[in-house]
């Protein structure tokens, strides 16, 4: 895992991979994608990087701890959940501030709203996850030494 | 290739279960996801298959006709990411029994079980 | 076995709070005695708050004649047992939690015999067993104490729960569950093809609550708790709540064959053993034990008569003896304060240093031997007079009677006489002398009480007696309670008793001593009892490490096992169609085929744990093609990314697991995972054969753009239609992954 080549690459391909989960959970509503997918690609990104310059290195680039990012994604998806509760007094109903309905049945507008909010919360939730266990493992089985050496 | 899957499903159960009864934590794992990895089949052929067309809605229509089924396409996709996360944490686990218990025979793992004596296999 | 010197553990006097108990369950017995005259004229207030509806359940609670007497009592010596224990528990630390749970007890007493409902009833049945097992237990340090209390738990528990099958089953043909309903039926029951099953099993909680043989021993080994609890559970409550069941259910159960010759034999059996090994204590409080046990088979042996005699002197020999035997039981703690010991070959001659302690003792001790002009009098004679005229094995009762009188006698000699009189003073303590009001008090007027009663039993037949036989017998008493009832057969049986009596106690040591030498060959049902938790503790730890033998492969090669069997049992039970599938055409189909079995076999086959891993992956991978070809597209997706994480968590965590080589071939292993493989082959081949339901899909496709303005369904269905579900599922990963980190920072030890 010392390939130069390697690390460079991952670091260069980190932030597209990125980008790419993030319009793959952007689009997740009308094509396939979605939180669970967006997640786990960025998710894969951040492993590729992990594996190829090491752990230190990837939690530089995350910058925030991944189980914090967890907890903040959790967090998300009961915001989106409350957001409906609040509004319509059914929990997780959905809110689209920005759609109109027009009159034959089509909408307009911008699909931002609790829903989307909800699924953002998903995407954190995967990567904070997958990265906090990735990392830790990472790291505790690099400070333990092999039981069958002593 | 319903025949095709019932008959993949059963053999990854198989595989699986035979995996497991290995007494080793790795074969164990492995068995696990193959176990997971069935029933996500067995779901997704339960709602019956549809070749080739996903349920996406087309732009300008209101509904599809003749999609795939999407009520256990949606249960799966979060089969597995749960099946994953238990995975890894079950890896974890595996790991670190071993560090504590210094085997990976899960039969030799028993100090919280009463009869301090394992069966002789 | 009932070892309870009360050591203060610390030495700090409680604040003026410790008389609170006892103030309040005084206003509540003046509270209760505003009903006595209502009940005497037949008014019986009900009190309904429904609970269970549509099982006919309610908390129903009614106050007839005989619930008010109880509440009376209950609340009447709570009060004084609370005044008690605040002095006797004064310089205690635990007096708080022993006042609490005294007043839950009392609260779960008074539930039990206010209760109409039978569900109602039995929950504070369980009530009074849960919290005596506390205050049996009080002393938990003590080995004796905690095996005392246990023993008590188990064996009324069992019967608790015998009784509230019982219940049930009268509920069930009665088609409700107020007791005073029931009541109008006994006729039913009689006749009802179930009425042995509900018998014995109602009999059952009686007995083992009010410790009849064979469950009598509870009791005495039960005086392993303090003074004050055995005073009031132990004489004048709990142990009366299985009499006051046969009493209450005696109009619906009572009267037959099958209850006479239950009732009366058991009763007279225990009375005799009861009365003849209170002579065999020389603890005082253990000899109170034993004699209680004799009251409560003697109204059992009443109640088995059935007469409205009998019933009339059953609750009168109820009342007699929860006012002498509480004053009874609280005077031996005066007796054990003030001069150090209640062991009366210990202490002599008390009489000069603890006058009042004499005066209450004495007096307890005169109406538990039954003499004039005691209420304990009146109790006898009427005893004798239902007995002669007893329609069942009439001299056989009165005969029992009779010696289980004068056993008492005797034993009320032992109480006030031994102690106090004709001998040396002589006492563990130095300077015995009287306790202080909060102990005198109770005992004195309980055992005064026993004296009005005897000089103005019009009073007491009024008010307490003849409202209690009109509820049990179900019609009003016959005759009077009086004094004098002028010469005749129990007049003459109780100048017998008291002679045989006196003859009796001053042969005590001897008597005492012979027991004392055949003690250990006499068989006691106590033996049966621990033989009984020996075996059933052998038989759960041979079950569990059968069971649980710590090999965790048979664990699962028996999971499985069973998982297969169940599948085709299910299989095999249900009608088989063979489903009309071909086998495919399609290239892609094949090819996804040999890629999973190929992968499969590397897994299963391959001594390289990288190999290994990679045909995992392999094996996921051909997973996601069919998604990818069946329409399922982000399910692909998920599943090809996930498969790729696994492939590198497995890695990491592999490298430090050591190799395990090739594993050799099992057959067993293989042939279970066979049969479970094939198991589920043929269910799904038979799951696919058949029609689906589509509507539920077809409600999401129907609704994915239009309500929630997304194309993609199976996102739509995720994040919107099943949004809770999924909200779960993240708290799952998040769960998943602190887990983890938990489990791999924990417990880390880097080794040299």
């Amino acid at each position: 895992m010392n390939s130069v080549i390697l690390s460079t690459t991952a670091r260069l391909l980190l932030p597209l991979i990125v980008i790419l989960a993030l319009f793959v959970f952007n689009r997740g509503h009308n094509e396939p994608g979605g939180g669970f997918i967006g997640g786990l690609l960025a998710a894969i990104a951040f492993t590729l990087v992990e594996k190829s310059a090491g752990v230190e290195y990837a939690r530089k680039v995350l910058y925030f701890r991944p189980l914090s990012i967890a907890a903040f994604g959790l967090g998300c998806t009961l915001v989106g959940g409350l957001w409906g509760g609040i509004k319509y007094g059914y929990f997780l109903k959905g809110v689209w501030p920005f759609i109109t309905k027009l009159a034959d049945g089509s909408k307009s507008g911008l699909p931002v709203g609790s829903i989307l909010l909800f699924d953002f919360g998903v995407f954190l939730v995967v990567l904070g996850g997958v990265l906090g266990i990735l990392f830790t493992l990472e790291e505790v089985v690099a400070s333990e030494t092999d039981l069958e050496d002593s | 290739m319903e025949i095709m899957l019932a008959v993949l499903a059963g053999a990854l159960v198989a595989a699986g279960a035979y995996l497991m009864m290995n007494g080793k934590t790795l074969p164990y794992l492995f068995g696990l996801t193959m176990i997971s990895n069935s029933a996500n089949i067995i779901i997704f052929a339960s709602g019956r298959l549809t070749f080739g067309k996903p349920p996406l809605v087309p732009e300008g229509e209101k509904y599809i006709q003749g999609a795939a089924n999407a009520l256990p396409q949606a249960l799966i996709l979060t089969a597995i990411v749960i099946g994953f996360g238990l995975l890894v944490f079950a890896l974890c686990l595996a790991y670190r029994s071993y560090y504590v218990l210094g085997t990976i025979e899960m039969d030799q793992m028993h100090s919280s079980e009463p009869g301090t004596e394992a069966n002789p296999q | 076995m009932a070892e309870t010197p009360d050591e203060p553990t610390i030495t700090r006097e409680a604040g003026i709070w410790r008389f609170i108990p006892a103030v309040i369950a005084a206003l509540v017995t003046l509270w209760f005695t505003k009903f006595i005259s209502p009940v005497a004229n037949g008014q019986y207030p009900e009190y309904v708050v429904t609970w269970v509806e549509s099982a006919g359940v309610s908390f129903a609670f009614r106050l007839d004649g005989l619930s008010l007497a109880f509440a009376l009592l209950i609340c009447g010596i709570g009060a004084m047992v609370f005044l008690y224990a605040s002095a006797y528990f004064r310089s205690d630390r635990r007096l708080l939690s022993l006042q609490l749970t005294l007043i839950a007890f009392a609260i779960s007493m008074l539930g039990l015999t206010t209760a109409d409902d039978a569900v109602t009833l039995f929950i504070f049945w369980e009530g009074t067993t849960i919290t005596s097992y506390l205050l049996v237990g009080f002393d938990h340090e003590k080995e004796t104490s905690r095996r005392a209390a246990l023993q008590a738990l188990l064996i009324t528990g069992a019967g608790g729960l015998a009784l509230f099958a019982g219940l049930l089953i009268m509920g069930g043909i009665a088609g409700t569950y107020r007791i005073s309903e029931m009541n109008l039926l006994g006729e039913t029951f009689k006749s009802h093809e179930m009425y042995t099953t509900i018998f014995v099993l109602v009999i059952l909680g009686c007995f083992t609550k009010s410790a009849q043989w064979p469950f009598h021993f509870w009791l005495p080994g039960a005086m392993a708790a303090p003074t004050p609890v055995s005073a009031y559970l132990h004489s004048a409550t709990m142990v009366k709540a299985g009499v006051y069941l046969m009493a209450r259910l005696m109009p619906a159960l009572g009267g037959t064959d099958l209850w006479v010759w239950t009732l009366i034999p058991f009763g007279a059996f225990t009375m005799i053993l009861a009365s003849v090994w209170a002579m065999r204590q020389t603890d005082l409080k253990l000899m109170l034990a034993f004699t209680t046990v004799m009251g409560l088979s003697m109204m059992t042996m009443l109640l088995g008569v059935s007469t409205n005699a009998a019933i009339a002197a059953a609750m009168t020999f109820l009342l007699v003896h929860a006012f002498y035997k509480a004053a009874l039981f609280l005077s031996v703690g005066m007796i054990e304060k003030g001069s150090g010991s209640r062991d009366y070959t210990k202490v002599a001659g008390l009489s000069r240093a603890l006058p009042l302690t004499t005066t209450v003792v004495g007096l307890a001790a005169l109406s538990m031997a039954g003499l004039p002009p005691l209420f304990g009098f009146i109790g006898k004679e009427m005893i004798y007079e239902a007995g002669l005229h007893s329609h069942h094995a009439a001299m056989f009762v009165v005969g029992a009677a009779l010696v289980a009188n004068a056993l008492m006698v005797a034993c009320s000699g032992m109480v006030a006489i031994r102690p106090f009189f004709f001998n040396d003073q002589q006492a563990p303590k130095n300077n015995p002398a009287d306790p202080g009001w909060g102990l005198w008090l109770g005992p004195v007027i309980l055992s005064g009480l026993g004296l009005l009663c005897g000089l103005f039993p019009g009073t007491i037949g009024y008010t307490l007696v003849e409202p209690m036989v009109l509820a049990v017998a179900g019609e009003p008493m016959e005759g009077y309670l009086a004094l004098w009832h002028g010469f005749g057969m129990p007049l003459l049986l109780s100048v017998a008793t008291f002679a045989l009596g006196a003859l009796l106690y001053f042969g005590l040591d001897h008597i005492r001593e012979f027991l004392f030498r055949i003690e250990d060959d006499v068989p006691e049902t106590e033996r049966w009892y621990d033989g009984f938790l020996v075996a059933m503790g052998s038989i759960a730890r041979n079950g569990s490490i059968l069971v649980q033998n710590g090999s965790m492969t048979s664990y699962l090669r028996r999971t499985f096992m069973v998982m297969a069997i169940l599948i085709w049992v299910a299989l095999l039970s249900g009608t088989w169609t063979w489903p009309a599938f071909a086998l495919s055409g399609e290239l892609i189909d094949w090819a996804i085929f040999l890629l999973i079995t190929a992968s499969l076999s590397v897994v299963l086959g391959s001594s390289s744990r990288l190999a290994a891993i990679t045909a995992l992956g392999g094996v996921g991978a051909g997973i996601a093609i069919i998604f990818v070809v069946y329409g399922a597209v982000d399910v692909a997706m998920t599943q090809l990314f996930v498969e790729i994480l696994v492939v590198v968590f497995m890695a990491i965590a592999m490298v430090k697991l050591p190799v395990t080589g090739i594993a050799r071939f099992r057959p067993r292993d293989a042939a279970v995972a066979a049969f479970l493989g094939l198991g589920v082959t043929m269910s799904m081949l038979m799951v696919l054969g058949t029609d689906i339901d589509l509507s539920l899909t077809d409600f999401f496709v129907e609704k994915s753009y239009p309500e929630a303005f997304g194309r993609n369904i199976v996102n739509v269905i995720l994040v919107d239609f099943r949004g809770f579900d999924t909200m779960g599922e993240t708290a799952v990963i998040c769960f998943a992954a602190m887990a983890a980190y938990a489990v791999l920072k924990a417990g880390r030890k880097v080794r040299k």
